[in-house]
């Protein structure tokens, strides 16, 4: 009986989700058009990032709090450290990555510095810099993070500190991240710089404090 | 031309992904996951999105591939 149910109500789900996709989806909006015309006061050149940073910025400010929350969720929670043995490395991908990682941090600098008019910005440097992190902590360079320094929560706050005190010091010209035309480019890449920082920090910190083992020196 | 490559890459897409799922054993998985992120990040490149193929060759592909692998490791040596 109650495997019927179960059953009758699972067909019912699936009718439903059937009905949902055929239902005819509203007019797409197409804000193309919307984009474009308001590129010149937007501060950038490159339609993507101004919409992330400047016409849809909000939405960036709770994206950077949301990864923040996640990370101190991971530092709340604790976790249950396993003794590991320190790992083997070989020499040779240690050169490679001592080599390699200072080539991965101009990358993330270019990348931040292109976003402002080609593909790029702060969340793929932001990536790109936390990937170098990893790539050092792998081959044995970078120890785990057992506890976070007073330096280190400075700088996984940055990011988000600094959006939001643009934010609110905009607050005072009418409306939330309503940039001045004259000084939208300059605001943007401040806010970009704080939050390559800080997502790479944050990126990085999902790893580096997942990872941490007990005989690991801070 | 273009169409060939387009045609081959969702195939790779759909073939790098049914496998990553179906395959038996966890490493393969795992490698199989992040070719399947670097062919979306040349999918999203070929849909003229640049910006989230970065992305996701940064964030799917690397960081979440090394995660992946650091766990694979981190229970096979709790088992060991």
């Amino acid at each position: 009986m109650k495997r019927f149910v179960m059953g009758l109500g699972a067909l019912a789900f699936a009718a439903l989700l059937i009905g949902a996709l055929l239902e005819p989806l509203p007019v797409s909006v197409d804000l193309r058009a919307a984009v474009t015309n308001n590129m010149a006061s937007s501060g950038v050149e490159h339609p993507v990032t101004a919409v992330l940073l400047n016409f849809r910025g909000y939405d960036t400010l709770l994206e950077i709090a949301v990864l923040l929350l996640a990370l101190i969720v991971i530092l709340a929670v604790g976790i249950d450290t396993a003794s590991d043995q320190p790992r083997t490395v070989n020499p040779i991908l240690q050169t490679l990555a001592r080599v390699a990682a200072p080539l991965v941090i101009v990358v993330a600098v270019y990348l931040l510095w292109a976003g402002a008019f080609r593909p790029g910005g702060a969340f793929q440097a932001g990536a790109v810099l936390a990937a170098a992190a990893v790539l050092l902590h792998l081959t044995g360079l970078l120890p785990s993070w057992q506890v976070p320094t007073r330096t280190l929560r400075w700088g996984l706050t940055a990011g988000f500190l600094i959006f939001l005190a643009v934010a609110a010091g905009l607050l005072s010209q009418g409306a939330l991240l309503h940039y001045p035309p004259a000084q939208a480019g300059m605001l943007i890449l401040l806010i970009e710089a704080g939050l390559t920082i800080s997502l790479g920090l944050i990126l990085a910190g999902l790893f580096l404090l997942l990872s941490r083992e007990p005989g690991d020196d801070a | 031309m273009s169409i060939a490559f387009d045609l081959l890459l969702a195939l790779a897409l759909l073939w790098s992904g049914g496998r990553c799922l179906s395959v038996d054993r966890l490493d393969r998985a795992i490698v199989l996951f992040i070719a399947f992120g670097l062919l979306m990040a040349l999918a999203w490149a070929r849909l003229a999105a640049p910006d989230i193929g970065l992305a996701e060759a940064a964030i799917g592909a690397g960081l979440t591939g090394a995660l992946l692998l650091d766990a694979y490791g981190a229970l096979k040596r709790r088992k060991a």
